[in-house]
């Protein structure tokens, strides 16, 4: 196919599954912010989702201090910020609208209505309509975008890559909402692990990434932090999980590969075999941190590597 | 001002329905009111959701608007289309013939039949396309030509469209439209199909492959989704199942075209190309044209690529070429044209200046090189502000017009607010040059909805019907 169908296919993937993520990241912070806490804390909590984006400057200029109001008001409804919830769906709706052709009927009109219905609602109409219904709408357009796109769409090349968007960008995102929240949850040595505070605070963020009932079942247990790192970075069957992300664009790039990608194919494979085959404790003994860093670089670079050899060929 | 007497396709001069109407009359009158206005609320909604729009030019970026579908279909007897397409083929394959020649050894120049400057003088005659062969000779792979019928029944030849005529896409969903809204209709009268277009266009375009390539790669070269006609651009390329490609999607390596694809470089055979002449080529033409592919007139002239249409092929449908067209008939096929041409005072004659300045008001007036209904002047529906506007700018530059008597269009019933009123249609048959000349039967119908316009044009606020030409 040629390469601009299949980049704005991509694009479009990515872009739905990154409004999604960010109606999850800020659907965990709105959760946890209800747990009793300092407003230093609460704030730097939302302060994280900027930093995060590497949006401080363009926020700082438009609001000034973060606070729950205002980074909501940033990255639900903001037009002028390209990390938006709504500038995401406005990117995805103008990709599709390039490649309707390639499209099902029912995939443009579920991508179309999605934009329709968000451009005519403004921050506060939303938020008097109650943010957490917004969040589920959201994450209920990205489901249903999947849905008819894998219940109509025929299984060639335009489905793998759009599929191989919306992993990729999972991925991306699955390792950015560990990272920040990690490093804001962890165990400062007062009170003890598994305690109640701990519950609440691991709990929002296993719901906010559909992982709560799934924990539960694999490991009928308290929630610990480690088991929570182990679920999201390296459980297989865990469909948010970094394993299950790069097992799927693993396979996907050998359906498409062509001739010169078979570098891309080997860094695809080097990192999906350190997910494969690592453990937990030499992830968290290494320091988690550093190990997203690096995991999120090697996404980066494998997106930058899909780019070059399929979507905008020199 | 007289009123000219129109002619009406479904009732004829004494009030009666013409007899290819009249099982469609009475199924008109025996079905309900509610019924017709559910399935006109039906269409509108449909046509809605699939996205059959059209961009306005001169209006806010991406304005898209629907046009107008009106559910009473124009009928065609079966002996009148005979005829139609007899004319539809002779004066293409006339022209198609008229354009080797003059890119070639020029006999119909040096024969006298057509003044030298007013073809190697004209903008749209291209001097890069002297001495180059084109497949099988066909130019012209594509025409639309513009019939409207006139007082006494008789049809003219309006317009010759060879350039990258649009509207097929609207002939192919009307009728679809109009089969799903009531398909009994459809068992009542033996309508010709026309939903083999798509498959005869790909046969048309895959016979014009350059010499030697026996399973082209065709593809449909579009400006991009802000062009007005995209909608028929993404249609047509997805009916032949073939890609939809943009400029920056091709590129030329050694005078052969690719384009660009997930499995690296792929060759392109046939290009239907819906990006004029002056925008196809920054090389060549206009050097500011993002959309055109930079050098791919070097492939073409080397004979590595079929463009369809072919570059140049504006001079033959130019407004001050047309009067020549029965001439092209005669000269090349030694046969009398079919179809009639409408008389025309070309106003860079005095004699016939003079006589144009003297009617205004009983004339039209159109722009040499215009196009889609813009800049024209209909005398009998002008006011003398206008009228007079027209008569300062037909002495300043008398060769940039032409001037036509006003033609009585027909008319056909057309659901309007006040009910069911006659408005004036026009006929757009796409007439495709491959191996031998084909068409679809009928076409597509345009009307103008304003009460009493001539202009049918979609940009103008025309609307469309269903064409059936009856078996």
């Amino acid at each position: 196919m040629l390469s601009r169908t299949a980049d704005h296919l991509y694009w479009m993937a990515r872009y739905i599954e990154r409004a999604e993520n960010l109606a999850r990241l800020l659907d965990v912070t709105y959760q946890m912010s209800l747990v009793p806490q300092s407003p230093e804390a609460a704030n730097q909590n939302w302060n994280a989702i900027i930093v995060l984006n590497s949006l401080e400057e363009p926020f700082a200029k438009a609001y000034g201090e973060p606070s729950a109001e205002n980074v909501l008001r940033f990255m639900v409804r903001d037009e002028s910020n390209f990390s938006s919830i709504y500038s995401c769906l406005r990117a995805a709706r103008e990709n599709a609208h390039a490649v309707r052709g390639t499209l099902t009927t029912e995939m443009w009109e579920t991508i179309n209505a999605a934009w329709i219905d968000l451009r005519a609602q403004s921050f506060e109409q939303i938020m008097a309509g109650g943010i957490t219904e917004f969040f589920e709408w959201v994450k209920l357009r990205s489901a249903l975008t999947r849905g008819v796109t894998f219940g109509t769409l025929l299984q060639d090349e335009a489905a793998h890559f759009i599929r191989m968007g919306g992993l990729l960008e999972r991925a991306d995102n699955t390792a950015r909402i560990l990272d920040v929240k990690y490093h804001f949850l962890q165990p400062n040595g007062e009170g003890e692990e598994g305690g109640v505070t701990d519950f609440y605070q691991w709990g929002a963020l296993l719901r906010s990434l559909s992982a709560f009932e799934v924990y539960r079942k694999v490991y009928r247990d308290v929630i610990t932090p480690a088991r929570v790192a182990e679920l999201l970075i390296l459980r297989m069957d865990m469909p948010r999980s970094l394993h299950h992300c790069l097992d799927k664009v693993n396979h996907l790039l050998g359906l498409v590969g062509n001739r010169q990608s078979s570098e891309t194919l080997r860094r695809a494979g080097l990192l999906h075999s350190r997910l494969h085959y690592g453990r937990i404790d030499d992830v968290l003994e290494d320091g988690l941190h550093e190990y997203l860093t690096e995991f999120m670089d090697d996404i980066y670079d494998l997106g930058n590597r899909i780019s070059q050899d399929f979507l905008v060929p020199a | 001002m007289n009123k000219p007497s129109f002619f009406d396709e479904m009732n004829g001069a004494d009030g009666a329905v013409r007899s290819h109407y009249q099982t469609y009359r009475r199924w008109l009158s025996e079905t309900p009111d509610e019924r017709i206005a559910r399935k006109r609320a039906e269409a509108d909604i449909a046509f809605r959701r699939v996205g059959i729009t059209f961009a306005v030019y001169g209006e806010e970026a991406g304005t898209e608007r629907l046009i107008p579908f009106d559910i009473i279909p124009r009928v065609i007897p079966a002996d009148e289309w005979k005829a139609l397409k007899a004319g539809l083929k002779q004066r293409v394959k006339a022209l198609n013939l008229f354009l080797h020649d003059i890119y070639h050894d020029q006999e119909i120049l040096k024969a006298g039949r057509i003044p030298r400057e007013q073809v190697e003088g004209n903008a749209q005659f291209r001097p890069i396309m002297r001495g180059v062969d084109v497949p099988a000779g066909i130019y012209a792979h594509i025409a639309g030509v513009d019939l409207v019928r006139a007082g006494a029944g008789e049809f003219y030849v309006l317009e010759d469209n060879l350039r990258v005529p649009s509207g097929v896409s609207y002939m192919l969903e009307d009728r679809k439209m109009m089969m799903r809204l009531f398909p009994e209709l459809f068992s009542k009268h033996k309508v010709a199909p026309v939903e083999h277009y798509p498959d005869l266009l790909l046969e048309t375009l895959r016979a014009s492959a350059p010499n030697g390539v026996s399973d082209p790669t065709v593809v449909v070269l579009t400006p991009g989704a802000y062009n007005s006609a995209y909608f028929e651009h993404t249609f047509l390329a997805q009916q032949m199942g073939v890609e939809l490609v943009e400029g920056r999607d091709l590129f030329v390596d050694n005078d052969t075209v690719y384009m660009r694809t997930t499995q690296g470089p792929q060759r392109v055979d046939v290009i239907y190309r819906r990006i004029d002449d002056d925008f196809i080529d920054p090389q060549v033409f206009r050097a500011d044209s993002m959309l055109g592919v930079p050098g791919i007139l070097q492939a073409y002239r080397a004979g590595k690529v079929t463009l369809a249409n072919a570059v140049g092929t504006g001079v033959a449908d130019d407004k001050s070429i047309y009067p020549y067209v029965p001439e092209m008939v005669r000269f090349y096929l030694g046969e009398e044209p079919i179809l009639n041409n409408v008389p025309t005072y070309m106003c860079r004659k005095p004699e016939d200046l003079a006589y144009t300045l003297a009617h205004l008001p009983e004339l039209v007036v159109k722009e040499v090189h215009g196009a889609g209904g813009y800049g024209m002047l209909v005398g009998p529906a002008s006011t003398q502000a206008e009228i007079e506007d027209f008569r300062r700018r037909l002495i300043a530059s008398p060769e940039k017009y032409i001037a036509q008597p006003t033609l009585a269009l027909s008319t056909c019933p057309t659901f309007v607010e006040s009910g069911v009123a006659p408005r004036h249609i026009d006929l757009r048959p796409f007439v495709l040059s491959g191996k031998e000349v084909t068409m679809v039967p009928g076409g597509l119908t345009r009307v103008a909805l304003q009460e009493g316009s001539l202009v049918v044009n979609s940009s103008q606020g025309g609307g469309t019907k269903d064409t059936w030409v009856l078996e």
